[in-house]
């Protein structure tokens, strides 16, 4: 499935869309397709600092717990508490009802460090899955 | 069994290494290798053996001694039906016992535990058991600082020292902060200004023990349960005598989030060190924090009940060094003799003997009392332990080594951990204590007093 544009990729797996120098984060269709079906997230608590590409939290799905990067840094203010009653949205739609975290980014500059949906779904057919 | 290798093994070993002998592969430095033989007595026969092991036994001091001993670990009165069952060669040869296909009886056997630890604690979910009392408080504390984020651990005085001493270890690993919370007048940990403390939401979990280690129930009042609330900070209730849980109300009455505790009591012989059966319990919403293994009950592919591990997907066969925990060994069997002890006694067994443990150390206080010149410590109602004050001029050392000459042992010395009680004893009386127990206890304390006062008029 190609990725929607106006998102930023990780290498990890997470997309970031940004709304001025808020980035509201999820994980990737192929990151959920990858873990199956999901029974739980983690979440960084609201108010704490992530850095960018940091270990924030997990993802527990019925095969595995799989860690979750930030693929930006700055301050949390807000998490998709809804994810708590049904951590399948993740599954359902990804880049939608599925979001994780929202970010004030400290440094916009670290887009930069980001993929294009084109980079990311070479990264992903190079892979070979 | 045990195979040692054959002489064959060995020499096709090194010389696939390439050395010549055993000797050169190990290379003992000179200056310290031993060159003769160890020092032990020739092999014997069996029977000698057995004869030789027992007069080793005989010279035992603690053998015919009357015993008030509590302080963590408590003499209780095990049905044979409990040995019976547990040495069942099914239940012995279990190794492991978590793998579904091959342990259906003992799945089900832990999650009977879970359910009664359930059911005594009043929370909903326990784990398969950890190794005791002291690391179940140590885990409970990490489940706390992961579900808050926060760094810190305010724990009773009035929790067991032991208990206390194992945090701390595993807190210094961790680089977690542990402080105390001061001791009321009355034997009860000092709440009255819980509220400041907690203000600035700095610690995780406040730790209470009930009955505290000075023998006195310990549960926060009004107050303290607001102040813990409106911090955010976690209530963990520690039981050090399961026992009491069947006469005391479960932890989760007075908002406890977290249990743990020590269930040697539930039909556990006394050992020094163990092993022992420590529980864990929570609410719900700390279900992914559990740390070790928990079973659950399921159905089958043809619908019929199943048992197998759940909730594994945190544990360090699969997340390795970021797993919950990676000290979560249980010691299965004796959660198993525990578990047929609860159901040997069932609800109203174990509420008439935890109400017997209370009458019986109601009785060791009051006859305690009469002796000239020692008094109850403290004033909070006790379980099945109560801190006695000896007389002014005397130690608690001192008068527990003069029981010992007469063959009694009468209870641990608070002074150990307390320099403060120095004059206090801890002393236990359970369902095992008779009233010709007692009334020797109280003849041998009168004799100790007549004896000083001798001494003093001489």
């Amino acid at each position: 499935m190609p990725q929607p544009e106006g998102l930023l990729y990780s290498k990890e797996h997470e997309w970031a869309k940004f709304d001025g120098d808020v980035a509201t984060v999820g994980i990737t269709d192929y990151a959920q397709n990858s873990l199956g079906d999901i029974v739980y997230v983690e979440l960084p608590r609201v108010g704490s600092a992530v850095a960018q590409f940091a270990s924030i939290g997990v993802v527990e799905s019925v095969k595995a717990v799989s860690d979750l990067f930030s693929p930006v840094g700055g301050e949390v203010v807000e998490d998709n508490a809804t994810l708590e009653a049904d951590p399948a949205a993740v599954n359902r739609d990804p880049y939608g009802a599925g979001w994780l975290y929202k970010v004030k980014v400290s440094d916009l500059a670290q887009r930069g460090l980001l993929m294009s949906a084109a980079d990311y779904d070479a990264m992903v057919a190079a892979t070979g899955t | 069994m045990y195979t040692p290798h054959t002489q064959s093994d060995i020499e096709q070993m090194l010389e696939t290494v390439g050395v010549p002998t055993l000797e050169a592969l190990l290379r003992v430095p000179d200056a310290v290798a031993l060159k003769r033989r160890l020092d032990l007595p020739e092999a014997l026969p069996e029977t000698l053996l057995v004869e030789r092991l027992n007069a080793y036994a005989l010279q035992n001091k603690a053998l015919g001694h009357t015993s008030f001993l509590g302080a963590g670990a408590y003499r209780h009165y095990c049905p044979p039906v409990v040995g019976s069952l547990a040495m069942r060669g099914e239940f012995l040869t279990a190794y492991t016992p978590y793998q579904a296909e091959v342990s259906q009886g003992y799945l089900q056997a832990i999650y009977e535990w879970q359910t009664y630890v359930c059911l005594l604690t009043g929370l909903d979910i326990a784990n398969a058991s950890v190794y005791d009392g002291a690391t179940a408080l140590a885990e409970g504390a990490i489940m706390a600082v992961n579900a808050t984020g926060r760094r810190a651990i305010l724990v009773s005085k009035a929790v067991h020292p032991n208990y206390r001493a194992v945090l701390r270890t595993y807190a210094h690993g961790m680089e977690l902060e542990v402080e105390e919370l001061p001791l009321a007048a009355d034997g009860t940990t000092d709440v009255a200004k819980l509220d400041a403390k907690l203000a600035d939401k700095r610690f995780a979990a406040v730790a209470l023990q009930s009955p505290n280690f000075f023998g006195a129930i310990d549960v926060p009042g009004a107050a303290a349960r607001a102040a813990l609330a409106s911090s955010g900070t976690i209530p963990i209730a520690v039981v050090a005598e399961a026992m009491s849980l069947g006469a005391l109300a479960p932890p989760a009455a007075w908002g406890a989030q977290i249990a743990v505790g020590e269930a040697q009591s539930f039909g556990v012989a006394v050992a020094y060190g163990g092993p022992y059966v420590g529980f864990i319990a929570a609410g719900t919403e700390h279900m992914r924090r559990i740390p070790g293994r928990l079973v659950g009950r399921t159905v089958d592919g043809e619908g019929r009940p199943a048992y197998t591990l759940t909730l594994q997907a945190r544990e360090q066969h699969i997340r390795r060094e970021k797993a919950t925990s990676n000290i979560c060994t249980n010691q299965a069997h004796c959660a198993l003799i525990a578990t047929i002890y609860l159901a040997a006694l069932g609800a109203s067994g174990l509420r008439r003997c935890a109400t017997l443990n209370v009458e019986r150390a109601h009785a060791l206080a009051e006859r305690v009392a009469r002796v000239p010149g020692f008094t109850r410590a403290f004033s909070a109602p006790s379980f099945n332990e109560v801190a006695i004050e000896v007389p002014h001029g005397m130690t608690a050392g001192g008068v527990l080594a003069a029981l010992q000459e007469k063959r009694i042992l009468g209870g641990v010395d608070l002074g150990r951990w307390y320099p403060e009680f120095g004059r206090c004893m801890l002393t236990a009386a359970t369902e095992l204590t008779t009233d010709a127990e007692i009334e020797q206890l109280g003849r041998a304390l009168e004799a100790i007093v007549a004896e000083r006062k001798e001494a003093v008029r001489a």
